[in-house]
């Protein structure tokens, strides 16, 4: 190694950073690629039925699928606005 | 059998039209009848880049809206007579082309050819859509940049569930990486991706670099695929492209620097 090239990783190079950003960015939109395409029109639908029992927000579900070597995971999170169930 | 090859990338600027024009003249010059199909409809530039821009008649939208024939559309390369090139049409309808008509023409085509260029239009809209939806194998052109690596990462996932071998459950698409506009220099600086660096983002097989060049302009600049300028490293690049592609053994070149600080000084070029 010469002494330029001393000098020269002193600092994070540009490229060494682009790539670190892509690996992470990749990563993720490939996750949320393999989604299955009806996760969408489950939340609204899901939504829907909710929303005649409990007033809730349109963000207040969220699905998540997430996959790994051996298995599937469909997760699903609502939450409740406090003390507001419908009374009509 | 007739192989459709796309050349794509999502990200606009890379270089599909430039890899398109000489991967598909390098195809003719080794002795397979080859087409070159530009689906960049409202937007046609591959005339320009083979030099047949005033031979243009009939275009793509013609043939499928039976205005014209397929062999009154194809145009044959100047420079090579087993090249035709079949030009985009410039109407600004979007749904000038539909699924049905391209196949239909692609079909056509494979009985007369032994490979099909599809050069796809940036983007991810219908008419990059229907350039690699028929395809058997899609070559991506990926600068060494971060957009451009997100995008073919992208266009890797439509390529993988919205083809026809996708939806049809054939074999998947063959997949190459082609990155361009590489510049070893910079990498060593550290100021570029490398090929390493992009292939492992990627995971894809790499067909070949090409490094950046002025001979790429001068082709364009005079309307002739960059790859019959064989004494330039970008056309060189593209030969070896095309070898490799073919099933030749080549050794990557044109990814380390050509001369240290030495021959910079002291070489003369």
């Amino acid at each position: 190694m010469s002494l330029l090239d001393y000098f020269r990783t002193s600092k994070a190079s540009s490229a060494s950073l682009a790539k670190e950003r892509l690996q992470i960015l990749v990563a993720h939109e490939r996750t949320s690629r393999n989604q299955p395409s009806y996760l969408p029109q489950l939340q609204k639908e899901l939504l829907e039925v909710i929303r005649k029992y409990i007033n809730v927000e349109q963000d207040a579900i969220s699905v998540n699928f997430e996959q790994n070597d051996t298995q599937e995971t469909l997760e699903l999170n609502i939450v409740l606005p406090e003390h507001q169930t419908k009374t009509s | 059998m007739a192989r459709i090859i796309v050349v794509t990338s999502g990200k606009g600027g890379v270089g599909k039209t430039t890899t398109s024009a000489a991967i598909a003249m390098g195809l003719a010059k080794r002795g397979h009848k080859t087409a070159v199909i530009d689906f960049d409809v409202g937007l046609r530039n591959l005339d320009l880049i083979m030099g047949c821009e005033r031979r243009v008649v009939y275009d793509f939208v013609n043939v499928i809206n039976g205005e014209a024939t397929l062999n009154q559309a194809l145009i044959r390369d100047k420079n090579c007579n087993l090249l035709y090139i079949l030009p985009a049409s410039q109407t600004r309808d979007k749904d000038a082309l539909s699924q049905e008509g391209v196949g239909k023409i692609l079909d056509e085509l494979k009985k007369d050819f032994k490979y099909i260029v599809c050069d796809s239009p940036a983007g991810i809209e219908k008419g990059a859509h229907l350039a690699m939806y028929f395809a058997d194998d899609a070559f991506i052109v990926t600068n060494p940049e971060v957009s451009s690596v997100r995008d073919s990462d992208r266009m890797l996932g439509i390529l993988s569930s919205k083809s026809r071998r996708a939806e049809q459950n054939e074999e998947p698409i063959k997949e190459y990486l082609l990155l361009s506009r590489y510049s070893p220099d910079r990498v060593k600086l550290g100021e570029m991706l490398s090929v390493d660096d992009v292939q492992e983002i990627l995971s894809l097989h790499l067909l070949g670099v090409i490094p950046e060049s002025k001979s790429v302009l001068n082709a364009s600049n005079s309307g002739t695929p960059v790859i019959l300028d064989e004494k330039s490293d970008a056309g060189q690049a593209y030969a070896d492209i095309v070898a490799r592609y073919l099933g030749e053994d080549k050794p990557h070149r044109f990814i380390d620097e050509k001369k240290g600080l030495f021959g910079k000084f002291f070489g003369s070029k």
